[in-house]
C-alpha cells in the first residue's frame, strides 16, 4: 500500500496516486489494449470463423516452419551462447571487450539489414549463391536462408544473459572441481551448467520468442511462397493485405499467446532466478 | 575419458543443417509451385481447389498447389534468382521473356497456349471515391490541381506498366503523337503520385484502407474486387473511354518442371485455366474470359466496353520494356519523385 | 583466479589457466559469430563499397534515402523522448511505491520485447484507424494517428518503453534512501530531493536506455510498415526503402542504405559504451 505520510523519502499520498494513475493509464493504453486487440479481433466473427482460420493449411504449414526455424535456431544459438560465455567468463585475454560488444551487434542492426546480408551473401551477382546451387541446395527462397536470417537476428539472446552471469559467478568452482580431478567435460556438466540453469532457461526462452516471432530478417529472405516458406507472422501479414484481417488475427492470436506464455515463464524465472543468483554470488 | 565435443558440435551443426534442407524435400504427393502477380490470391485460391478436386478425379494423384504473389517484375526477377517455380502466371509477357532470357523458360514459350498463353485479360480503370467528388472521367482529369493519383511502381509491378501504358496511350491520341508533349504529361502524372506501393495489391490497400489519393489506377478486376469486398458504398469505377488491353500470361518454368518431373500436372494445371470451369471462375473473380462463349452470360455483362489499344500497337513487349522501363528507359528519365 | 607464472614477464595475448577448453570454446565462438554474423555485414559493406566513395555519395544522398533516414531519426528521437519520460516514470512507481496489480504490470512492460513485431504491427492499426477504437474518438479532433508520422510514433513508443524502464528499474532499486535523508535533514522539500538529488544519479541509466530504445525505433520494420503511411518524405523508414529497393532488385540502393544504417548502428552502440563508461567513472555503476 502506498505510503500514509508524506516522509523525507516518499512523496504524499495523492502524489503517489497520481503517479501511479498516471502510468497505469499509459500502460493500459500503450500495452494493454494492443494485446487485447489482437483477441478481440480474432474473436470478432466467433469462435468458428477463429477456428476455422487456424486449420487453414496455409496457416498449418506457417505453423509447421515457425516450429521448425525455432528447433534448429534456437539450440544452435544456444551452444553458441555457452561457448562465448565460457570463453569470456573463465579466461582472461586481449580482446575480451570488443567481443562481448560484437555479440551485441545483431541486437542493435535493424532485421531488415539481417535479411539483407543473406541476400547479398546468396542472391543474384553474388558467388556462392550460384555455386550452391550448382549443388542442388538453395539458400535463398527456401528453409536455409530462414534459418540462417533467425539465427543472426536471435544470437545474442542466450550469450547476453550468460556472459555477465557467468562473469559474475567466477572460476571458482570449476577449479575446485579441475583440481579435484574432475575432466573439462565433467566439470562443465557437473558444476557450470547447473549453476547457470536459470540464466540458460531464460536466454532460451528470449531467443525462442524472438525467433518464432521475427519478422522483418525472414520477409526479406523468404520469398514468401505460401505453404512452404511463409512463417507465422509473414502468414500472418500476407492475409492481413487479403482483406483477411480476421484470420491474420487469428494466427496472431497464437504468437500473441506465444508472448503471453513467455512473459509468465520469464517472471517465474526472474523470482526464482534472483534467488539463484544470490547464492551462487555469495562466496565472490 | 575425453568427449569428442569438437566432432559433438560439428556434427549438431550438420544435423541442424540437414534438418532444415530436408524440410524442403517434397512431399510424398506431387506439390507445383505458381508465382503469381498481385491481385490473383483470390482468383487462385478457388481455382487451385477447382484443379486439385479435378486431378485427383482424372488421375487419382494428390497435387498441392502453393502461389507466392508479388509485383510481376519482382516475382520475375525472384524466378531468375532460382525460386523453384514450376509455373509462372505474370502480369505481363515481358517479365515471362526475362526469364526465358535467363534460360528458365524455353525461348519460343509463347503460343504453347491458347491466346497467346492469356487464358484471360484484364483492362485499365479508375477507383474514385464514392460519388467521384473530384469529377474524374478521363485520363486528362487526373493532372488536375490537387488530385492525388494512386499507382504501383513500374519498376517492380506488372499493373503499374499497364497503367503508364494506358496513360501514355491517352496522351499519344490527345496530343497527336507529339512525344514532347506525350512526356510531359506522364511526367506531371507522376508528380500527382504520393506513393509507389511495390504491386497492385499494395496499392489498393494504400487507396482503399490507408484513405490515401483521389484516384486509384487499377486493374479492373482489382476496382471490382475492391468494390465487391471492400464497399460498394465506399467507391465507384470509373471507365475511361480509352484504354489498354492487358494481356497477363502464363508459361511453364521448363527448367523446374523437368528436374523435378512436374511437367505433366503443370501444363494441366496452365491447361486447365481454358476449361470451362477455369474460365468461369475467372470472370467470376473479374477477369474478362479468352473464351467467353463457355461463360455463363450473367458473369460477362459486368464488363463495360471500351476503346481499348494494345501492346502491338506500341511495338509489343520486346520494344516496350527496355525502352519505358529498362535502366534509363523513359520512365527513369521522367520519375523524381512526388512534389512534395 | 589461478595464475601460473612461466619464467619471463611480457606481453601476453592470455592469461594462463587451468579451465581447459579455451581453445575450442573461442575457436567455435569465433567461427560461428565470423560465418554467421561478420563474414554477411562484410559482403554488404563489401557492396557499397564497390561503389567507390563518389558512387557511395551518390547513392547516399539520393533525397529519397535521406528522407527515409530524416523520418526514421525524427520519429525514433520522439518516440524514444516520450519512452523516457514515461519510462522513468513508470519505473519510479514500480519501484518505489506498492498497489495492486503491481506484479502483473511490472510483467506487462516486457511484453513489446516478447510480441513479435508483425502482432504489434496489425494490432495498433486496427486501434488507431479511423474507424479503431482509439482512432475513432480522435478523428472528430482532427487527429490522425494511422497511416501518418504520428502512428509511426505511436508504434515507437510501443516498442522502446521496456528498453527504457528495464534500464532504469535496477539503478533506481539500489538507490540509498540514506542520501534522501541527509537531503531532507538538510532542509530540501521533496520536489527538490527528486530532482537535484535522485534523477542526476540515474542520469546514464536514463541515457543509456534512451539511446537503447532510439536505436531499436530507427531499425524496427515490423511494428511500423502497418500503420505507417509509407508515403516517401512523408512516413517512410529506411527500412522499409530497403526492402522496396531488394524488389526492385537494386542490390546496390539497397546496400547504401543498409550500411548508412549499420553505420548509425555502430555508433548507437558506440555512444552507449561511453555512457556506460562515463557512468562507471562518475556514478560507480554500469557494466
Amino acid at each position: 500500500m502506498a505510503n500514509r505520510h508524506p516522509s523525507p523519502t516518499s512523496e504524499s499520498r495523492p502524489v503517489q496516486w497520481l503517479l501511479i494513475g498516471i502510468c497505469l493509464a499509459f500502460m493500459a493504453l500503450f500495452l494493454v489494449l494492443p494485446l487485447y486487440a489482437v483477441f478481440s479481433e480474432a474473436l470478432r466473427q466467433g469462435f468458428g470463423a477463429f477456428f476455422t482460420a487456424l486449420q487453414m493449411p496455409d496457416a498449418q504449414s506457417a505453423i509447421r516452419l515457425t516450429l521448425t526455424v525455432a528447433v534448429i535456431a534456437v539450440p544452435l544459438n544456444i551452444v553458441f551462447g555457452i561457448c562465448a560465455a565460457w570463453a569470456i567468463a573463465k579466461y582472461e585475454f586481449k580482446g575480451k571487450a570488443l567481443l562481448i560488444t560484437l555479440i551485441d551487434l545483431p541486437f542493435s542492426i535493424s532485421p531488415v539489414i539481417a535479411g539483407l546480408v543473406y541476400v547479398l551473401l546468396f542472391g543474384a551477382g553474388s558467388v556462392l549463391g550460384p555455386w550452391l546451387k550448382s549443388y542442388g541446395i538453395e539458400v535463398l527462397f527456401a528453409v536455409p536462408g530462414i534459418v540462417l536470417a533467425t539465427i543472426f537476428v536471435t544470437f545474442p539472446f542466450v550469450a547476453r544473459e550468460l556472459i555477465p552471469l557467468m562473469q559474475d559467478q567466477g572460476t571458482g568452482d570449476e577449479e575446485a572441481a579441475l583440481s579435484l580431478g574432475a575432466s573439462g567435460w565433467q566439470t562443465f556438466l557437473r558444476v557450470t551448467l547447473p549453476n547457470i540453469r536459470w540464466g540458460l532457461l531464460y536466454g532460451v526462452l528470449l531467443c525462442n520468442a524472438r525467433a518464432m516471432g521475427e519478422f522483418g530478417a525472414v520477409a526479406v529472405v523468404s520469398g514468401k511462397i505460401r505453404g512452404q516458406t511463409t512463417t507465422m507472422p509473414l502468414q500472418v501479414e500476407m492475409l492481413y493485405n487479403e482483406y483477411n484481417a480476421t484470420a491474420a488475427f487469428a494466427l496472431a492470436s497464437l504468437l500473441a499467446l506465444l508472448a503471453l506464455v513467455t512473459l509468465v515463464l520469464k517472471s517465474l524465472l526472474e523470482w526464482r532466478f534472483a534467488d539463484e543468483l544470490a547464492a551462487t554470488n555469495g562466496g565472490h | 575419458m575425453k568427449f569428442p565435443v569438437r566432432l559433438f558440435a560439428y556434427g549438431a551443426l550438420a544435423a541442424a543443417f540437414s534438418l532444415s534442407f530436408a524440410t524442403t524435400l517434397r512431399a510424398q504427393d506431387v506439390t507445383i509451385t505458381n508465382v503469381s502477380y498481385d491481385p490473383t490470391r483470390e482468383l487462385y485460391r478457388e481455382f487451385d481447389a477447382a484443379f486439385t478436386a479435378h486431378w485427383l478425379e482424372t488421375t487419382g494423384q494428390n497435387v498441392t498447389v502453393q502461389v507466392t504473389h508479388g509485383g510481376s517484375g519482382s516475382q520475375a526477377r525472384t524466378v531468375i534468382d532460382g525460386l523453384e517455380a514450376d509455373v509462372v502466371t505474370l502480369a505481363l509477357e515481358a517479365d515471362i521473356n526475362a526469364i526465358a532470357e535467363a534460360g528458365r523458360i524455353r525461348s519460343d514459350w509463347r503460343g504453347t497456349l491458347a491466346n497467346n498463353n492469356s487464358p484471360y485479360t484484364s483492362t485499365i480503370v479508375f477507383l474514385v471515391r464514392k460519388g467521384n467528388p473530384k469529377n474524374l472521367t478521363d485520363w486528362g482529369d487526373l493532372i488536375g490541381e490537387g488530385v492525388e493519383v494512386i499507382t504501383p511502381n513500374p519498376k517492380t509491378s506488372g499493373g503499374a506498366r499497364w497503367n503508364f501504358l494506358a496513360a501514355w496511350a491517352w496522351a499519344d491520341r490527345e496530343y497527336g503523337g507529339d512525344e514532347a508533349k506525350i512526356r510531359e504529361y506522364i511526367t506531371e502524372l507522376f508528380r500527382h503520385v504520393p506513393v509507389l506501393d511495390t504491386g497492385a495489391r499494395g496499392s489498393t490497400t494504400t487507396f482503399v484502407q490507408r484513405g490515401i489519393g483521389d484516384v486509384l489506377l487499377a486493374w479492373e478486376n482489382e476496382a471490382f474486387l475492391a468494390l465487391e469486398e471492400l464497399g460498394p458504398d465506399a467507391f465507384d469505377i470509373v471507365v475511361p473511354p480509352l484504354s489498354i488491353l492487358a494481356e497477363p500470361p502464363v508459361a511453364v518454368v521448363d527448367e523446374v518442371v523437368d528436374a523435378r518431373g512436374t511437367r505433366e500436372v503443370a501444363t494441366a494445371y496452365l491447361e486447365y485455366l481454358y476449361s470451362d470451369e477455369g474460365q468461369n471462375i475467372a470472370a467470376k473473380h473479374f477477369y474478362r474470359p479468352s473464351k467467353p462463349e463457355v461463360v455463363d452470360p450473367a458473369l460477362l455483362e459486368r464488363f463495360p466496353e471500351l476503346d481499348l489499344v494494345t501492346i502491338d500497337d506500341y511495338g509489343g513487349w520486346v520494344e516496350v520494356q527496355p525502352a519505358f522501363f529498362g535502366d534509363g528507359g523513359i520512365f527513369d528519365q521522367i520519375y523524381s519523385g512526388p512534389t512534395q | 583466479m589461478a595464475h601460473i607464472t612461466t619464467g619471463s614477464p611480457g606481453w601476453r595475448w592470455k592469461q594462463p589457466s587451468v579451465i581447459p577448453g579455451f581453445g575450442m570454446t573461442l575457436g567455435f565462438t569465433l567461427v560461428y559469430f565470423s560465418l554467421l554474423v561478420l563474414i554477411p555485414l562484410a559482403a554488404l559493406i563489401l557492396r557499397s563499397a564497390g561503389l567507390g566513395l563518389d558512387g557511395f555519395l551518390r547513392y547516399a544522398s539520393d533525397p529519397r534515402v535521406l528522407g527515409s533516414l530524416r523520418v526514421s531519426f525524427v520519429t525514433a528521437l520522439i518516440a524514444a523522448g516520450v519512452n523516457v519520460v514515461f519510462g522513468t516514470l513508470i519505473a519510479w512507481v514500480l519501484v518505489r511505491y506498492r498497489f495492486p496489480g503491481r506484479r502483473l504490470f511490472d510483467a506487462i512492460v516486457d511484453l513489446p520485447f516478447a510480441l513479435p513485431t508483425a502482432v504489434a504491427g496489425i494490432a495498433l492499426t486496427a486501434i488507431y484507424a479511423p474507424n479503431g477504437s482509439i482512432g475513432a474518438l480522435l478523428m472528430p479532433l482532427g487527429i490522425r494517428v494511422a497511416y501518418t508520422p504520428l502512428g509511426i510514433v505511436v508504434a515507437m513508443i510501443f516498442i522502446g518503453l521496456p528498453f527504457v524502464v528495464r534500464t532504469i528499474q535496477p539503478i533506481l532499486e539500489e538507490v540509498n534512501k540514506e542520501v534522501e535523508e541527509a537531503a531532507a535533514t538538510l532542509g530540501a522539500n521533496r520536489f527538490q530531493i527528486v530532482w537535484r538529488v535522485i534523477l542526476p544519479g540515474l542520469t546514464p541509466a536514463i541515457l543509456t536506455g534512451f539511446a537503447l530504445a532510439f536505436a531499436r525505433a530507427v531499425g524496427e520494420y515490423g511494428s511500423v510498415i502497418f500503420i505507417a503511411g509509407n508515403i516517401p518524405f512523408v512516413s517512410e523508414i529506411a527500412p522499409l526503402l530497403i526492402v522496396i529497393r531488394l524488389e526492385e532488385f537494386n542490390y546496390v540502393g539497397a546496400a547504401v542504405i543498409g550500411t548508412l544504417m549499420l553505420g548509425i548502428s555502430f555508433a548507437m552502440l558506440l555512444v552507449i559504451n561511453l555512457i556506460q563508461a562515463w557512468s562507471r567513472k562518475r556514478f560507480g555503476y554500469g557494466q
